[in-house]
């Protein structure tokens, strides 16, 4: 089991490494969110602050999603997903090691944009930096439980770029709601999100649970 | 066998309809009219009963699927897309109704408090699963993916429920004119109450027909193939 994991995790990581299209597309999708959010709103270094942690998850949602949508489409290229449904391993290690590869993808676009974000709206973010990485995980591996599940179904669909979108954002509206509201206390932006912290373990916990046990039946032929 | 399954539609259809009339009489004639908000309280009526519907609906939706992925059965996926096409209607009804409502009493057509918010987010959810229902070619998969969506987007209820609940304890809410929860006058919860069972009815009226239709479909579909394959 934690074998036949580790190479679908590899073998994900080693398309990224040597493609590194993933990273690209999200990466840059997320600077120029920042830099949309920048002209439409025109900000000061206050409001920034208030409403940073919603522009930073704005940008990692849609960046997730970019990079999420290739997660299968990927296996769908050349028929890999009939290579990988034909060796004699357990579903749940390919949710598993897909959902670990798209939590790393998210999570080093997260780590990139971060201290762009402090730079162009001029937020301090070294205060409470550990606690901000903390939330940054706690909020990707929730939004990346659902999404690896997702991005399996919208693969196999006639529209899967709009299809897994349209899916995802409803159902990872308390993920999205409680991201933002940790995000805005490590940001020292409001007090007091020990509630918002269980929250996003709970959430966690319940979806990738789920997502586990309804996988295999996503991954028919 | 066919006429038995007719004379039970029949039957049916007459009570459902006997039962929206007495409906509109209770709402309209027999409430008495509110003090404060007036005639357009009236709404309530049809607002409230449209909301348990839409909720019970997308319940079934979520037991259908439950039971298709256990057990499989193209019944129960039919059973399921229907519950969902007939929750998003009963949805939709709350969303329209619900602001017609909101503007006189409130002042403003909408406001993001909880209750607002998840039918909002409900809507979105059951309405992707449409999407993907009418996305997806192969009957089997589009079964599968839809018990899947099905199955997620109700467990994410309460999660949204509470979420948004706690989200907007915590920022300023608008300002309302007259809260709702003033007890009920009798007259005014048996109205509701003959409104409930009557859209109850039509919902499982509209079920059992949009259910019916599917099976026909289906048939149709059959009969094409089998068309296609003896006419070259």
């Amino acid at each position: 089991m934690r074998r036949t994991l580790a190479a679908i995790l590899w073998k994900d990581l080693k398309i990224e490494l040597r493609t590194k299209e993933a990273f690209s597309a999200s990466f840059v999708f997320s600077v120029l969110v920042l830099v949309i959010f920048n002209f439409t709103l025109d900000l000061s270094s206050d409001e920034a602050l208030k409403l940073g942690a919603g522009f930073l998850w704005i940008a990692f949602v849609f960046a997730g999603v970019l990079s999420l949508n290739r997660s299968f489409a990927l296996e769908k290229e050349e028929n890999c997903i009939q290579g990988l449904l034909l060796a004699p391993i357990d579903r749940g290690a390919i949710y598993v090691g897909k959902f670990l590869a798209n939590v790393i993808f998210m999570l080093v676009t997260e780590i990139m944009v971060l201290p762009l974000f402090a730079i162009f709206f001029n937020v301090a973010i070294v205060e409470r930096l550990w606690l901000l990485l903390v939330i940054f995980v706690l909020g990707t591996v929730g939004f990346s439980a659902v999404g690896t599940l997702f991005s399996a179904i919208a693969a196999q669909t006639r529209m899967r770029e709009v299809m897994l979108p349209i899916l995802l954002l409803p159902v990872t509206v308390p993920i999205l709601i409680a991201s933002v509201e940790t995000t805005a206390f490590a940001l020292g932006a409001q007090e007091g999100a020990s509630f918002w912290f269980k929250l996003l373990i709970v959430y966690d916990v319940i979806f990738f649970t789920v997502g586990l046990l309804t996988f295999e039946y996503v991954l028919q032929e | 066998m066919m006429r038995g399954k007719h004379a039970v539609d029949a039957i049916f259809l007459v009570i459902t309809a006997v039962a929206m009339l007495a409906a509109l009489y209770m709402a309209l004639l027999y409430a008495p009219t509110e003090q404060t908000m007036g005639d357009v309280q009236r709404i309530f009526y049809f607002h409230v009963p449209s909301a348990w519907v839409a909720f019970f609906a997308f319940f079934l939706v979520f037991l259908f699927s439950f039971i298709y992925l256990m057990r499989g059965g193209r019944q129960w996926d039919i059973r399921a897309s229907a519950a969902a096409e007939i929750g998003v209607l009963f949805c939709s009804l709350v969303l329209i109704t619900g602001p017609i409502w909101a503007k006189p009493v409130w002042g403003i057509w909408w406001t993001w408090d909880a209750r607002l918010t998840l039918t909002l987010v409900l809507w979105l959810i059951y309405v992707a699963y449409l999407m993907l229902r009418h996305y997806v070619i192969d009957p089997e998969r589009r079964a599968t993916f839809s018990a899947v969506v099905g199955i997620m987007g109700f467990i994410d209820v309460p999660i949204v429920y509470f979420s948004i609940r706690w989200w907007r304890t915590q920022h300023p809410q608008p300002v309302l004119a007259g809260g709702e929860d003033s007890g009920l006058d009798p007259a005014m919860w048996q109205a509701l109450l003959v409104c409930v069972v009557a859209f109850m009815l039509l919902f499982f009226f509209l079920l059992r027909k949009r259910t019916e239709l599917q099976y026909l479909r289906d048939d149709l579909d059959a009969l094409h193939e089998r068309f296609d394959q003896t006419v070259p």
